[in-house]
């Protein structure tokens, strides 16, 4: 154990220090979430520029060409957090794509995608789920028939984030329908402008609409607009689930949120008490907070191993599952304490925080769901971490 | 910065799992259990040839000088092999306590002996935690009297270290006005007694008093933790090898997502402990304004998680887990046991939240 810098890291640290000094003004504000906000891209434009944004990708695509340093990008991203400050634009098209691209595109589609993306001025959705395929995402029916030179794409497809803005989409489909499903499925990118492409936003719980529909009637795609081989999607999208598993659940998010809710406790009162002189709450908190220092040092230990690129094995397998549950029992407790004002919500007069904790206590649910259920999550550490027996397939009919 | 345990430390941990792999065996645990208690004088014989108690003592007085992460690697690995030991009473606490309050006579004096394998040290500080039924010692001059209610380590102790109010003090176990009373409790591996002390001569520890029974309770509460860890590793791993052996419906019970989600469960929970385990080992002695708030963290969340994976574990041994056939219970009890002393979930909670100014 070392928690200390080397010289190399704290000079490092300072570097990234007078960057966010010195571009403050720069900076759009952190609830700036507008995909096509001009302040956001002009910001990804410096942060590229200076190794903050797309830090190790390539240059030839817009990258910055560092060499992978876990170690420095968990300092940039404390720093960014510790400012308050907005790191790159975090996109599925960022996050999922462009690492797709680079591992099976073609130098074509490299070329022509990734640019673009990390700019932000091309922006991505996902076109995974169906109404019939969630959790078992390899039994997916949306069709892609071959006509001539182009895939003709009828289907649906569902919880697609940023459908209504994305100028493109990549989605997976089904070219091979007498092969086993997972052969049957190809990789394509298309515009979201071709004709028969329908959005429908998505109502959910918290009263926003964080995802869509999809429906594709026709929708004609050129068939060279393909990442892989004909079959070969699975293989690609598993490449991307990597990535969005990695993404989610981040454990100084909890601790934030933990040390807001603490704040929450000694500030409100009740009976002319602090919150915080309730045993039971207090107690809750505390235990809460053993389990967000755990998440920490072990997200500490991972970002070691990778660096020291060692496998973190069952360590990095229960984040996501061991991440959102922790996130969504804090939204939990902060709304439990809160009491009566715990279930203000939108534009209420006393609102607490602008209504977040009831926002996240249902959002988290959705992505204790989302990305990889918890009960699949369970399955990967059970058989990938655990060397568990899989069930016993279901023969068909 | 680099989070995780250097090669020494991982050969360390090696050295201790491979002695207690031939010499630590259920069956020897067993027959201390049943009351052979030779075996913890041997294997207490075996560990300081592996000159492994004498981790936290300095160099200066024939010990390793290493720090709390290396006592909690080794009481890690005597908790996987529910090993009857007093390791965290005697070569923890104890040594804690005599490098924190003693001065430098005391310190040359108690810890050099107890390097040279003459004394051994219980340690009672109970009361320091919470007194129940009014228990307590009082010091009068070189005279110790009172009650030192579960006093930890008696399977091996020479002499007792214990709190007397703001005092520490030892004694020798065969001194005038010592009366014993063996306690029976769920965990037979670990020997625990009530000390009535009538009048008893003592060594009062010279420095000041409260921070080294602080250090104590610290590294303590730090070492039963990592026992606590090192027995659910085990139990999570015993309930994966027999969910894949054992077979319900033509299938090992282990492919059902039902018995599957349980282990998920419990190495979901379980993982997560490793790195606060470590952390909180670590900062005992090298972040020292965090130390007591994670010993805190530590004792608290890994006695629930070890609840609830002896509980869970059992369970998926279905009725075998219930016997007394595999064994499963000694890391059942094992747990449980830890779990109470030096302050259980509760206690160790508000002692957290007092640390931080959440609580008077």
């Amino acid at each position: 154990m070392d928690l200390n810098l080397t010289l190399e890291y704290q000079a490092f640290r300072s570097e990234v220090k007078s960057f966010l000094d010195a571009h403050r003004d720069q900076a759009p504000s952190l609830s700036d979430r507008g995909v096509r906000s001009e302040k956001r891209k002009a910001w990804q434009k410096i942060l590229l520029e200076n190794g903050y944004a797309a830090r190790t990708l390539p240059t030839q695509y817009g990258g910055y060409g560092a060499t992978p340093d876990a170690l420095k990008s968990r300092i940039i991203a404390e720093e960014f957090s510790r400012a308050k400050m907005p790191g790159g634009i975090a996109g599925q098209g960022i996050n999922m794509l462009v690492p797709t691209l680079l591992e099976m595109g073609t130098d074509d589609q490299k070329e022509k995608y990734i640019a673009p993306t990390l700019r932000g001025d091309m922006v991505w959705c996902q076109g995974y789920s169906e109404p019939g395929a969630g959790s078992d995402l390899a039994s997916l029916r949306t069709s892609a028939v071959l006509e001539g030179d182009h895939f003709v794409i009828n289907g649906q497809k569902i919880w697609t984030s940023t459908a209504a803005q994305a100028d493109m989409i990549f989605c997976l489909v089904r070219t091979e329908p007498d092969a086993p499903k997972h052969q049957g499925i190809s990789y394509l990118l298309f515009s979201m402008d071709t004709p028969g492409i329908e959005v429908r936003p998505l109502m959910t719980m918290t009263g926003h609409a964080e995802f869509n529909e999809v429906f594709f009637t026709d929708v004609r795609v050129p068939a060279d607009q393909i990442v892989g081989k004909r079959g070969e999607g699975w293989m690609v999208a598993n490449a991307t689930l990597t990535h969005e598993r990695g993404m989610l659940g981040d454990p100084d998010a909890a601790l934030s949120r933990l040390n807001s809710i603490a704040e929450i406790m000694q500030k409100e009162t009740i009976d002319g008490a602090p919150l915080m002189d309730n045993a039971v709450y207090r107690d809750r908190l505390i235990a809460l907070q053993a389990e967000v220092f755990a998440m920490k040092f072990n997200g500490m230990r991972l970002t070691t191993n990778a660096h020291e690129k060692k496998s973190s094995g069952m360590a990095g397998m229960i984040v996501k599952l061991q991440g959102c549950e922790l996130n969504h029992r804090l939204a939990e407790l902060a709304i439990d304490v809160m009491g009566e004002y715990g279930i203000l919500f939108e534009d209420s007069p006393f609102i607490r925080d602008k209504g977040m904790w009831q926002t996240a206590y249902m959002f988290d649910l959705g992505l204790i769901i989302g990305g990889g259920s918890a009960q699949i999550q369970k399955n990967i550490i059970s058989e990938r971490g655990l060397d568990m027996p899989r069930e016993p397939k279901v023969t068909k009919k | 910065m680099y989070f995780g345990l250097s090669e020494d430390q991982v050969m360390l941990q090696d050295t201790v799992r491979r002695f207690l792999d031939t010499e630590s065996e259920l069956d020897h645990v067993r027959g201390f259990a049943n009351g052979d208690t030779t075996l913890a004088g041997k294997l207490h014989a075996g560990l300081m040839e592996l000159g492994v108690p004498l981790v936290l003592i300095p160099e200066a007085q024939g010990g390793l000088g290493m720090g709390v992460l290396e006592a909690a690697l080794i009481q890690e690995m005597l908790g996987r092999y529910v090993t009857p030991s007093a390791f965290t009473p005697a070569y923890g606490m104890a040594v804690a306590g005599l490098n924190t309050g003693a001065n430098a006579d005391q310190r040359n004096n108690w810890l050099g002996r107890i390097a040279g394998g003459e004394v051994i040290l219980g340690v009672g500080v109970t009361e320091a935690v919470g007194a129940r039924e009014d228990a307590g010692l009082t010091v009068t001059g070189d005279k110790v009297s009172g009650r030192a209610s579960f006093v930890m380590g008696a399977e091996t102790a020479t002499h007792f270290l214990l709190g007397a109010g703001n005092a520490l003090a030892i004694i020798d176990r065969s001194s005038d006005g010592v009366q014993e009373t063996a306690l029976t409790t769920i965990d037979k591996t670990r020997r625990v007694i009530m000390l009535d002390l009538d009048n008893v001569a003592c060594d009062v520890l010279d420095g000041a008093a409260q921070p080294a029974i602080d250090a104590m309770i610290n590294v303590g509460r730090v070492l039963l933790a990592a026992d606590s860890f090192g027995a659910a590793e085990v139990m999570l791993q015993k309930a994966v090898d027999y969910s894949k052996d054992r077979e319900q419906f033509n299938r090992p019970i282990g492919s059902f997502q039902a018995v599957k989600h349980m282990c998920a469960d419990m190495a979901a929970r379980l993982e997560p402990c490793r790195s606060l385990l470590w952390y909180a080992a670590y900062a005992q002695d090298n972040v020292p304004e965090e130390g007591p708030l994670m010993s805190c963290m530590v004792k608290s969340h890994i006695s629930e998680v070890g609840k609830f994976i002896a509980r869970t574990s059992t369970e998926v041994h279905g009725g075998m887990g219930f016997t007394d056939l595999m064994g499963l219970h000694y890391w059942f009890k094992r747990i449980g046991f830890n779990r109470q002393l030096l302050g259980g979930p509760e206690k160790t909670r508000h002692d957290a939240a007092v640390l931080q100014g959440f609580a008077k």
